[in-house]
């Protein structure tokens, strides 16, 4: 099978030159590409490398600025992803199209374009989750299915449809390890079919383990094809960033005595019908240590995270200690004045406000702490404006932020940057508690490498540092102790040095099965 | 008893232009949009119907004047939170107050002059029953399409395609557009219904339930009918019942009003408007069903990428 | 032929700037149309709706009186909607500050005192604050719309005025007519200087602005406002309470519009009435909606949307329209407002159908 041919006529499908600007900005620049059946293609590139806008143009979504898209050969537009559908084009999105309110078989059924009775459709969504082993109820909600669940359903609509290339994107970013593995077992499936697979990722060693082909993009262009089982993690890499990454120094932290943040047998019922309740949590951070907490989404970790915050306050402060003190009823300003600093997962909105400017976004986490330096007038509080502006100059100089103007609005900074001012905007303080949820979420390699460091400097200073996040890669690379989190219950942490992925991945998948040494196949 | 039978047609007209304006809200909101101009839209559908009656001598072609002209002025609206992105609260509170302010300047002339009323058309046969068919067949053609048209909606949203896509917008509209539905399209047709019915609703009070047309004669009816929608936690067969246990409220006051009991009639008058502040407090109450139920993308801007 | 629009990367200060303006420049146009429509001669009757009002000492007078309100009003709407509270029921809150302040008048006409005046305007106050504390208690505690709860309670409001000038309060002397007595000299707000008839409420329209204005710009409050008004998850991380605030700016503008209707009753009124106010409460939504809800443009927007009150009568009495030709424009002006802030954050462009990129392809 693997690289039959990359010559435009055996191609299902090819591009030639496909642009795509958003006003100055070139997304996409001139994107060659060609895909032929049987063959699982790779698209690798780093955050904002312009791999979604790509496939958005291959399925009708974006619309190209230049450039063509042939189909076997023909020139084609794809003006809607139902024009996609009938030119034979599939796609699995990375945040799932999919209807919370609405039924399994109702949201398969709103992704065909004819309209096929429903009880036809679940009938046929039976069999084709029994062929490639994927189970599902077609009368459930989507509101109350996990994750991996929800993925199937994106898999089994795309294939009802009969697709000779399926698009995937990032699909594994959301997947325990051994969810990962069925999918890729269904994956080559296909691939024995005689389809075609466009698999999207930025994840190096699930590409050179399935992929029989890569293309390469970094700001838009081509910067490579290859075959990656002939390619090594480092020089894919190197593709991707455009030179080598900067390893980040073994962190060699040496944990103190003093217990900084902690939770005693904390449980939280579920605030809102769409959140995890938390269940007898127990975690302790010491100083100089940096714990990690590693799950998938949606298995109680912002719930964990406002906790620690005091965005969600318990019945008994003791708890949840910072410092030694009870914490459990204080608001996230006195826990901020006990000397801790939280960074959220979600940079819009929670750690920052869009529309106001950087300096004022400083504001959002420090006037309290930082009252004396910003506020003037006593019980007037007038904002001095120049104190304030000093400080965010000075993160944006201690984190390399790259901006345009002197002070503008957060939202016109790119991902990566605001989260490295974020993050700074919480160091610039020296907290000696620090909780951060997902640290380098949809952020480029370099801003990523530069806020892992800083998050070791800050522990290696004495901070307790807790990091809440997805990707294993980073945990084994600045975690000195991990605990996997579940069902909103987390399991007793475990150093880094004896931690393996295979007991995480089981881990991932209930805590209470592994803990009493029963064998759990997978996660379904 | 006998009162409460004397007073149910009385109840079920008053219920009706609540009913039509909420199940044509109830359609709007479940596609994403809300839309707070039914007062508005209903007042224009009053005087536009008035005058469509006046001018042609016939109550029927002023209640399909009253359909277009709610279905128009919606339009107006659509065009401003659709196309231009224009915040839904604040073009939806100007659409209330055009509707009043333009309302008022058409229907100045009709102040006193005496409206033409549409008769009632009973149902051959079954308006003969005892009891019952003076009570439930023998009514105007409105309230006959008032019923229908709930039928009509629950049947489209929970039986059709189309209804499944308006959920499904109404859920989520950027998955919706990534399937590639048209949000914008299918919004635009759901606010032209609401409008539609809205109109239909301010037709009903000026050619059946008070044949005349005096100036703000909705009285915060469009306003009563979002509220129904939340109590209905958008389902259309919950807006009948909520908008009859209204028009039971309205006719129970004006009837207290007639016996006195000793009772200021403006303290009677209140009570519809209270009765809505209680009841939009026990639904809500429960945080859980109502974030449950409430269309997901309600009240948010839809930009689509291109 | 399609609109399209895109989102701009930073919001644009020119059109921040411009928007306003080009709102009013449409709607003369929209009203000159209409004008045209009811077969008056626009341009005359333009003049004499925009133009006539402001050419005399008596109108200014009439204007400042008209403006006062709908600056208050507006200036405590602006808290309310930056922090995205709907208060949408200021009409009956304007009405319960104009009941309240005139307990003492009323009920105690002879009693007179320096503190007197004082005294009225903070019941006026803190009637109008009482009374939105109700939706703002619903919204908080029980989570109901307060979009509908506040403006359900007009309507009420409204009754209950109706009720007290018809039966308890009604003027023994005032020949069965629905009004109370007259507000005695010491509970009359006087006017600003001797001979005017602007009330004082034209300053404290003024104070408020100014005082709101700082609040909201250069104080650690507004900050608040701003941030929960942009993302209350946001709010909740920087340490602020969306509930405290729905109470502090339904509190905050409740105040302002009772004070305003007392003010309105003891300055220009001067007795109770089934109707004292030409919906100045919704009104002022417009006025704070095309000051762009900055308290300083809101007394420019509050100028002009009173003097479309004047125009209104004006119109009336010189061309013989209907006064309601006001509200239209009122309607208009809020409608191109709300169009034209589309300008600020988004590009709008027109686009042939056929679409370019398509066709770039198929060659």
């Amino acid at each position: 099978m693997a690289s039959s041919s990359s010559t435009g006529d055996a191609a299902l499908l090819s591009t030639e030159g496909l642009t795509k600007s958003f006003g100055s900005f070139k997304a996409c620049d001139g994107i060659d590409l060609s895909i032929a059946g049987g063959e699982i293609h790779a698209l690798l590139g780093e955050n904002g490398a312009g791999k979604s806008t790509l496939v958005k143009m291959l399925f009708g979504v974006l619309e190209p600025s230049a450039g063509a898209i042939r189909w076997r050969g023909d020139p084609v537009a794809i003006r809607s992803p139902a024009a996609a559908r009938r030119t034979g084009i599939g796609m699995v999105f990375q945040h799932f199209s999919l209807f919370e309110a609405l039924t399994v078989a109702e949201n398969i059924a709103l992704s065909l374009d004819d309209a096929v009775p429903i009880e036809r459709i679940a009938k046929e969504a039976a069999r084709l989750s029994r062929e490639y082993g994927l189970p599902l109820d077609p009368n459930a909600h989507v509101a109350d299915l996990s994750v991996g669940e929800r993925q199937r359903i994106e898999i089994v609509r795309t294939l009802l449809q009969k697709p000779e290339l399926i698009i995937l994107d990032e699909p594994t970013s959301v997947l325990t390890p051994q969810e990962a593995d069925r999918l890729f077992e269904t994956l080559e499936q296909l691939r024995g079919e005689g389809r075609a697979i466009l698999y999207i990722s930025h994840r190096l060693e699930e590409v050179r383990r399935i992929c029989d082909r890569a293309t390469v993009l970094r700001h838009g262009k081509v910067t490579g094809a290859c075959d990656p089982r002939r390619e090594t993690v480092g020089s894919l890499a190197g593709m991707m960033v455009g030179g080598e990454v900067e390893g980040i120094a073994d962190s060699g932290l040496s944990p103190g005595e003093a217990v900084l943040v902690e939770t005693r047998a904390l449980s939280v019922p579920a605030q809102t019908p769409f959140s995890i309740s938390l269940e007898d949590v127990t975690l302790a951070v010491r100083s100089g240590e940096i714990l990690a907490i590693a799950g998938v989404a949606g298995n109680g970790q912002s719930e964990l995270f406002d906790v620690l915050s005091g965005e969600t306050l318990v019945a008994d402060a003791a708890a949840v200690r910072i410092d030694g003190r009870d914490a459990g009823r204080l608001s996230i300003s006195a826990r901020r004045l006990l000397g801790a600093g939280f960074v959220p997962e979600e940079r819009n909105g929670h750690g920052a406000v869009g529309s106001l400017a950087l300096s004022q976004n400083v504001m959002l986490s420090r006037h309290a702490s930082d009252s004396r330096a910003y506020l003037a007038g006593g019980p007037v509080r007038m904002l001095k404006e120049g104190s304030v502006r000093e400080t965010a100059r000075r993160i944006v100089a201690a984190m390399d932020v790259r901006k345009s103007g002197e002070d503008p609005q957060a939202s016109s900074l790119s991902g990566g940057n605001l989260q490295k001012f974020i993050v700074g905007r919480e160091l610039d303080r020296k907290p000696r508690v620090l909780v951060v949820n997902q640290p380098t979420w949809g952020v480029d390699a370099g801003a990523a490498a530069r806020i892992r460091q800083a998050l070791i400097e800050r522990a290696r200073e004495g901070a307790a540092v807790l990091v809440i996040s997805q990707d294993l890669d980073e945990i084994f690379e600045i975690a000195t102790r991990i605990a996997v989190i579940s069902g909103g219950r987390l399991s007793k942490a475990e150093p880094s040095a004896t931690m393996t992925r295979e007991r995480i991945g089981r881990l991932m998948g209930g805590i209470q099965g592994v803990d009493e040494g029963t064998e759990l196949a997978d996660a379904s | 008893m006998n009162l409460f039978l004397a007073m149910l047609p009385t109840i079920m007209t008053a219920a009706t232009p609540l009913l039509l304006a909420a199940v044509g809200e109830l359609v709007v909101e479940r596609s994403g949009v809300l839309n707070l101009g039914v007062e508005g839209m209903m007042i224009i559908g009053a005087v536009t119907a008035f005058a469509g009656a006046q001018a042609t001598g016939s109550p029927y072609a002023g209640m399909v004047c009253g359909i277009l002209a709610g279905a128009a002025f919606s339009l107006l609206f659509g065009f401003l939170t659709l196309t231009l992105v224009a915040n839904q609260v604040a073009t939806g509170l100007s659409l209330t107050i055009l509707g009043l302010g333009l309302s008022g300047m058409i229907g100045d002339s009709f102040v006193g002059t005496p409206g033409i009323q549409m008769g009632a058309l009973p149902i051959p046969g079954l308006a003969e029953i005892p009891v019952v068919g003076p009570i439930l067949f023998s009514h105007d053609l409105i309230f006959y399409l008032s019923i229908l048209l709930v039928i009509a909606v629950h049947w489209f949203l929970f039986r059709t395609r189309t209804g499944l896509e308006l959920r499904s917008i109404g859920d989520n509209h950027d998955s919706a557009h990534a399937l590639g539905m048209g949000v914008i399209r299918v919004r635009y047709l759901a606010v032209m219904f609401g409008g539609a019915c809205a109109g239909l609703a301010g037709a009903q009070l000026s050619l059946v339930y008070t044949p005349q047309w005096t100036e703000n004669m909705t009285a915060g009816r469009g306003w009563i009918a979002l509220a129904l929608v939340v109590f209905a936690s958008w389902r259309p067969v919950w807006v009948l019942v909520g908008a009859y246990l209204f028009g039971a409220v309205s006719i129970g006051q004006f009837n207290a009003q007639a016996f006195g009991f000793g009772i200021p009639s403006q303290f009677l008058s209140s009570m519809p408007y209270l009765a809505t502040v209680v009841v939009l407090v026990l639904i809500s109450r429960n945080r859980r069903l109502t974030l449950m139920n409430t269309p997901a993308c309600l009240g948010k801007p839809f930009v689509p990428d291109r | 032929m399609r609109l399209e629009i895109e989102r701009r990367a930073t919001r644009s200060s020119l059109y921040a700037a411009l928007s306003p303006f080009i709102a009013l420049a449409l709607t003369v146009v929209a009203g000159g149309i209409m004008f045209a429509a009811l077969g008056k001669d626009p341009f005359s009757a333009l003049y004499s709706f925009f133009i006539a009002p402001l050419t005399s000492a008596w109108s200014l007078n009439q204007l400042a009186i008209k403006s006062a309100p709908l600056i208050l009003i507006a200036v405590g709407l602006s808290v309310c909607f930056s922090s995205r509270n709907w208060n949408i029921g200021a009409e009956g809150q304007f009405i319960a500050g104009a009941l309240m302040g005139s307990i003492l008048p009323v009920m105690a006409p002879d009693w007179t005192s320096p503190l007197l005046l004082p005294i009225i305007l903070v019941l006026g106050m803190v009637g109008g604050a009482l009374y939105a504390a109700i939706p703002a208690i619903l919204k908080a505690e029980f989570n109901a719309n307060e979009i509908l709860s506040s403006l359900m309670l007009v309507y009420v409001a409204q009754l209950f005025l109706d009720w007290t000038v018809r039966g308890p309060w009604r003027d023994p002397q005032g020949f069965n007519f629905p009004q109370t007595i007259q507000f005695s000299d010491s509970a009359t707000l006087p006017p600003i200087y001797a001979g005017g008839a602007a009330h004082w409420g034209f300053v404290f329209a003024l104070v408020a602005a100014v005082v709101t204005w700082f609040m909201l710009r250069r104080t650690l409050k507004g900050f608040e406002i701003r941030v929960l008004g942009e993302s209350s998850r946001a709010g909740r991380f920087a340490g602020f309470s969306s509930r405290r605030m729905v109470y502090f700016s339904f509190l905050f503008s409740g105040a302002l519009a009772g004070l305003a209707g007392i003010c309105e009753v003891s300055g220009a009124i001067n007795q109770l009435q089934p109707v004292i106010s030409p919906g100045y409460g919704f009104t002022a939504i417009i006025v704070a909606f095309l000051g762009r809800l900055n308290p300083l443009s809101i007394v420019v927007a509050g100028l002009v949307l009173g003097l479309t009150y004047l125009g209104g009568e004006a119109a009336q009495i010189t061309i013989g329209l209907s006064e309601k030709v006001a509200r239209v424009f009122q309607g208009f002006l809020l409608f191109f407002v709300l169009g034209c802030d589309t300008l600020i954050l988004y590009r709008i462009r027109l686009v042939s159908s056929r679409r370019a990129s398509g066709e770039e392809a198929a060659q």
